[in-house]
Formats: structure tokens, C-alpha cells, sequence
């Protein structure tokens, strides 16, 4: 029997397994963040413990900054200390730190990419669950808790069970206005919030073949959102493309061989998955979510389902909407797009696109959230800033902003906000505010209606 | 980490579905640079009203309920990968989460805490929520050595991998193990072919 891309990548990084129990994986780069690293650090020093290779690890700080100001004093204290303890602790440390102020900062799942840091065949792991991000370069990238980064700390390794190997694959054309961020949505509705628990994913077929990079990295970022510990797209002339000439790519001959060896990482034909999904690319719509989990999505024109469950009355009275009616026309107050899901210049492209000589509605506060410096230096220089700014977008400067509702920005209570991030849940953005996940097509479209229309009006 | 071998309490019945780290303790709330505390803010939107009084409707507000051990609906621990959710649970005085399915990553941050997570059928697990929400006095036997979870007549055994069994009886965690095998992780670098590194 053939292996799978995971299996190839998988198989080539275990150190050691244990009898009945679980394997030893070694972790090609750790990336560090601000909130999960701190209790990390104080457990290896409380063990006396030196990191076993720092030079394998990369921070920044993304989550528990502002996106305004970022050159002044962080105004809350304990966010200031959460930051400071970072810096603190690489200083220490000797790790590498793209922290607040320096032209690398930005989201940990956009800079990893962006500098070249995230390769094919590697594995990858960060102490946020949308590590799985990566898995679009045909990584085993996968969001661990603060004691598994004391762990790769002390020995550059986890102790795992090998998980379970699944494959979607859509095939065909994906109709115009549908993003990389419906497919995913799509898909997440049609199999649920469970459905990859246990399993690492890899999306096939002919949609994502003919993806761009950052639409992967969409698509995989919310790979976790069905459960799953990661997906995974087999790297291709794409992949290789867009690793090519970057900062910390390999380069020359170097290069030439690493590529040789990315190429052989693909599924072989006579692989057999525990689990496989089939999907026809041109069934799927713009999407939106509806509820207070991302599975809860529908085709922004359809309605409402109604189903007799508690978790579902529960959220749809969260959400302040009723079973059995549409969406469309109702008024939307907040836009936000940005996170590691929809931060990246192709979303802010696509956005500025439609923009591009209208206004946002009175009612609408709409916040565009670069996902790193260079992103924001390259909105500037594209003439895309200027777009969002006459159109009456606020920019703000990188980090994680209003997608978790832990720095200072949050959407207030009983607001409804068409987000371009990848949690819907109860208060995620702030207490008591109320997300649609969407596309950052819809997004920018909401932002001009004020409202919730369909999208394929404007597409002929 | 705390050893874990038996457990008898009262518990905790949370039937929702799909609860998610953010519900269980949300990001706001995850500025500290250390471990302690976090129980005061378990469950907090679901625990308190939005002027910060009780929310006297929440099962951790009603004083018929209490226990180590939480009964919680499908899909436990859902979302973000954030520890904090194991410690908060642990900090407030859970040692046992019951449920029908678990989320991987939380599950992991429950072992590596001393916190047990076990999986039942989902039939187990329905009688159980509703014995322990009409009879709040019952009482639940988790016997980790043998694998056991029982209540009045009923008992069930549960799954977990040798190694986290033998790690939590003995209250051993994994940087130990690891840092152990640190000479073969050495021979691991040294002999990767140069294009796999």
C-alpha cells in the first residue's frame, strides 16, 4: 500500500516509538507567541533545563498587542507585562524575536510563510491551534498546548499518537466570487465541528491545485475548525514558487535539491485513507455562518436550517435570529477583515477590488487588520490603502486584533460583525458580540450595503 | 503533575454540546505569565452576567451541584489550542471531564495536567447527565487502574493509552521522558538526509 503526503512527512520525523503507546516527533521549527510561552519558559527554568535548540525557534508577538500606536508603551498592564515577558525571555533564551516595532512582526501563521521560515515537508508547531495553517506548503503543522512547548523546548520533540489520515477532495471549478474561505466554510458545514477530530487532513483535487498559496493557507488555517490537528496540500510548482527567493528559503543548489525531494512528498495512487470526502467545486456558494460554531454555515442565500436541538436554540438565541428565515437585508454594524485566516495582500486585493470607488454605509465601522508589517507596507505601496481610506475603512497596524477579543480591539455586546476570521463562538470577539464568518469578498460587500446581501449580484 | 488514581465525587452535569476553550475560559482573561488562578474565571460569561453578578441559571452557581468531576456534552473542548482551559478547570477543583467525544489538542492539555478526560458511548453518557442533574448527591467512581467509571448500578470501562495511564498513576509528565531520550534525538539530527532538514 502507498503513503499518504502526511504519512511521507510523518514517517520521515519519528525518533522513536514506544511500545503500545506513543511516538517520539521530531519538530523541525517551533514558533513562540506572547500568551502561550511564558508558563513554558518558567518550566524549563524551574527545571533547569537549557532550550534544547533555540536557533529551531522564531517569536513574535501577534495576539495581545494594539493595532494602533504600536511605537508607544502597551497601555494595559498586564498586556504590557505579557509582552515585555516575551522579549524578556528571548533575550534569555537566545531566540530569534520579530517582536512589536520590527519590519518581520505580525501574525505568527502570516510571518512563518512570508519569510520563508514554513517549507514543504517540515514539521511545524506553535502554541495556537491555527498552526495548522502551514499544512497549505505539505507541512505537518499543528497547534499544541503551553506543555508541549516546555516540551520541544527541552528536547525538540513531542510525544504523539500518529493520528488517523483523511482525505476531501473537491474537484472541478469553483464559480466566480467563491473563495478559498467559502470552500473551507462549505466544507466545515457539510461534515461539522467534530468531523476531523482524530484525523490530519489533506485537501486534493483540482480546487486546490489551482489555489494560490494564500488561498491554502485559508483553507488549511481552518482545517482545525472541523476538529482535525491539521490539513495538508501537497506542494507543487506553486508551493515551490512562492518559497523561492524569500528571506529564509533555501536557495541555489541548495534549493534545486530540497525542490527534487518536496516533489517525491505527494500521496502515491494506491494510498487507502481511513476516511474520504468527495466535494464537486461547483456546488459551492458564497458562505456564511450563522451560529456559534463554525460548522454552522449556509450559502449566504440560503436560510436559516430548522433543526430540534438544544445547542442549536441556544446558539440561534445568542445570535439574536430565528430558525427558518434568511439572513439577507439584515443590518450589519462592524466589518472586520484581517486574522490568520484572511489577512494576507490577495484578501486585501480582492477586497480593494470591489471597493475601489464606493463608500462604506454610514452604519458600518469596517477595520482592515494587515497581517504583518510587510503586508501593511505593501497595502501602502499597491495604492490599496488609498482605496480603503477614501472608501471610509479604518487600517490598523499587525497583530491578531479583533478575531479573539483579548487586545483592546473587541466588538461590543449584541453587535453583529461579518468577520473574516475562523471563530464564531459565543464572545470570541468581545462579550456578548456576535460574528458571521465570511470571505473577505463578503466582507468588503457587507461593508458597502451595510447590510447582508447576495454576493452574486455584483459577479456578472 | 499530580497523581491520579481514584476518585470518588460528586459531579458537575454541563450537557451542552461543542464547548469550546473560549467558553471555558475566554482570551481575555489569558494575559498572565503564570499557571495560578485561572479557576476564578472558569466559564466566566456563562458564570456571571454581563454586570458581573452570578448568573444564578449556571450549573456552577447552583450550591446543589459540586464535585471533581464535570459531565460535559459532545465535543468537549473544541477551538483554540489555549492550556489555560485545562488549568482553569483544574484550578476550580475538576480532576475527571466525562464526555462522549473530546477535542484532540484539549485532551492532551488535560494529561499533561493531571486532569483525566474520559470518553463514554454517547447512551452512557446521556443517562449519566441526567442521573447526576435529578440525583445531584450521586456519587462517581473513577478507578483509573482499572479503568472504571461507575455510579449506583451502572459501570462502564474506559480507554486510555498505557503510557498517559502509567504517566498519570505516577504523576510523571512528558519533558521527563523526553529529555531522557535526548542522545537518540541527537543520533536523529546527525543521521537526517541533508534535504530532509
Amino acid at each position: 500500500m502507498g503513503k499518504s503526503l502526511f504519512e511521507k512527512v510523518w514517517d520521515a520525523h519519528v525518533v522513536h516509538t514506544i511500545e503500545n503507546g506513543p511516538q517520539i516527533l521530531y519538530i523541525d521549527k517551533h514558533l513562540i507567541h506572547e500568551v502561550t510561552s511564558p508558563q513554558a519558559f518558567s518550566e524549563i527554568e524551574k527545571r533547569n533545563l537549557p532550550l534544547f535548540r533555540a536557533n529551531q525557534i522564531v517569536a513574535t508577538a501577534d495576539h495581545n498587542v494594539p493595532t494602533e500606536n504600536q511605537h508607544l508603551p502597551i497601555k494595559e498592564a498586564l498586556s504590557r507585562k505579557q509582552v515585555e515577558t516575551l522579549t524578556e525571555n528571548c533575550d534569555k533564551f537566545g531566540v530569534t524575536l520579530y517582536g512589536l516595532g520590527h519590519p518581520y512582526q505580525g501574525i505568527v501563521h502570516v510571518i512563518g510563510p512570508e519569510l520563508g521560515i514554513t517549507q514543504p515537508g517540515m514539521t511545524i508547531v506553535c502554541g495556537d491551534s491555527h498552526t495548522s495553517t502551514h499544512g497549505a506548503f505539505g507541512t505537518i503543522a499543528f497547534g499544541i498546548g503551553t506543555s508541549q512547548v516546555a516540551q520541544v523546548f527541552a528536547s525538540q520533540c513531542l510525544l504523539l499518537d500518529k493520528p488517523k489520515k483523511m482525505r476531501i477532495t473537491v474537484s472541478g471549478k469553483l464559480k466566480n466570487g467563491v473563495q478559498p474561505k467559502d470552500v473551507i466554510l462549505y466544507i466545515i458545514a457539510k461534515l461539522g465541528t467534530n468531523s476531523g477530530t482524530g484525523y490530519f487532513v489533506e485537501f486534493a483535487g483540482e480546487v486546490f491545485e489551482n489555489m494560490s498559496m494564500e488561498g491554502r493557507m485559508t483553507v488549511c488555517n481552518m482545517s482545525i475548525e472541523m476538529g482535525a490537528r491539521g490539513g495538508m496540500i501537497a506542494p507543487d510548482e506553486t508551493t515551490f514558487e512562492y518559497v523561492k527567493g524569500r528571506e529564509f528559503a533555501p536557495k541555489g543548489e541548495e534549493l534545486a535539491a530540497k525542490i527534487a525531494y518536496w516533489k517525491t512528498l505527494k500521496t502515491d495512487t494506491d494510498t487507502i485513507f481511513d476516511k474520504e470526502y468527495q466535494f464537486d467545486g461547483a456546488d459551492i456558494a458564497p458562505m456564511i455562518t450563522y451560529g456559534t460554531n463554525p460548522g454552522m454555515g449556509i450559502k449566504i442565500t440560503e436560510k436559516i436550517p430548522n433543526l430540534q436541538d438544544e445547542s442549536f436554540d441556544k446558539a440561534l438565541a445568542y445570535m439574536g435570529l430565528k430558525k427558518d428565515t434568511s439572513l439577507l437585508g439584515l443590518l450589519v454594524n462592524y466589518v472586520f477583515i484581517g486574522s490568520c485566516t484572511n489577512s494576507r495582500i490577495e484578501d486585501f486585493r480582492v477586497a480593494a477590488a470591489f471597493i475601489k470607488g464606493r463608500k462604506k454605509a454610514d452604519n458600518v465601522n469596517a477595520l482592515i487588520v494587515p497581517g504583518s508589517q510587510q503586508i501593511a507596507k505593501r497595502i501602502k505601496e499597491e495604492g490599496i490603502q488609498d482605496i480603503f481610506e477614501a472608501a471610509g475603512f479604518e487600517i490598523r497596524q499587525a497583530g491578531c486584533s479583533a478575531c479573539l477579543g483579548m487586545n483592546e480591539d473587541k466588538i461590543p455586546a449584541g453587535e453583529y460583525c461579518v468577520s473574516t476570521s475562523n471563530r464564531n463562538f459565543e464572545g470570541r470577539q468581545g462579550p456578548g458580540a456576535r460574528t458571521f464568518l465570511a470571505s473577505p469578498l463578503v466582507a468588503a460587500i457587507t461593508a458597502i450595503e451595510g447590510k447582508i446581501v447576495d454576493v452574486q449580484q455584483y459577479m456578472n | 503533575m499530580d497523581k491520579f488514581i481514584t476518585l470518588s465525587s460528586k459531579a458537575v452535569p454541563l450537557p451542552n454540546q461543542n464547548v469550546d476553550t473560549d467558553q471555558i475560559i475566554p482570551a481575555r482573561f489569558l494575559k498572565a505569565t503564570d499557571r495560578l488562578g485561572f479557576g476564578d474565571n472558569l466559564f466566566r460569561d456563562w458564570r456571571y452576567n454581563s454586570d458581573q453578578s452570578p448568573n444564578k441559571s449556571f450549573v456552577l452557581n447552583n450550591p446543589n451541584y459540586t464535585g471533581k468531576i464535570l459531565v460535559a456534552g459532545e465535543n468537549f473542548g473544541c477551538g483554540s489550542s489555549r492550556e489555560h482551559a485545562a488549568w482553569a478547570l483544574f484550578d476550580y477543583g475538576f480532576r475527571v471531564v466525562v464526555s462522549s467525544f473530546f477535542a484532540d489538542i484539549f485532551k492532551g492539555n488535560a494529561l499533561n495536567n493531571g486532569l483525566l478526560p474520559i470518553t463514554v458511548p454517547e447512551v452512557f453518557l446521556k443517562k449519566l447527565l441526567q442521573t447526576v442533574t435529578s440525583y445531584p448527591d450521586t456519587l462517581v467512581t473513577v478507578n483509573l487502574l482499572e479503568q472504571t467509571l461507575s455510579y449506583g448500578n451502572d459501570s462502564i470501562t474506559f480507554d486510555i493509552n498505557p503510557y498517559n495511564k502509567t504517566c498519570l498513576i505516577n504523576g510523571y509528565d512528558d519533558i521527563d521522558f523526553l529529555v531522557s531520550k535526548k542522545n537518540e534525538i541527537i543520533a536523529f539530527e546527525k543521521n537526517r538526509p541533508a534535504v530532509e532538514k
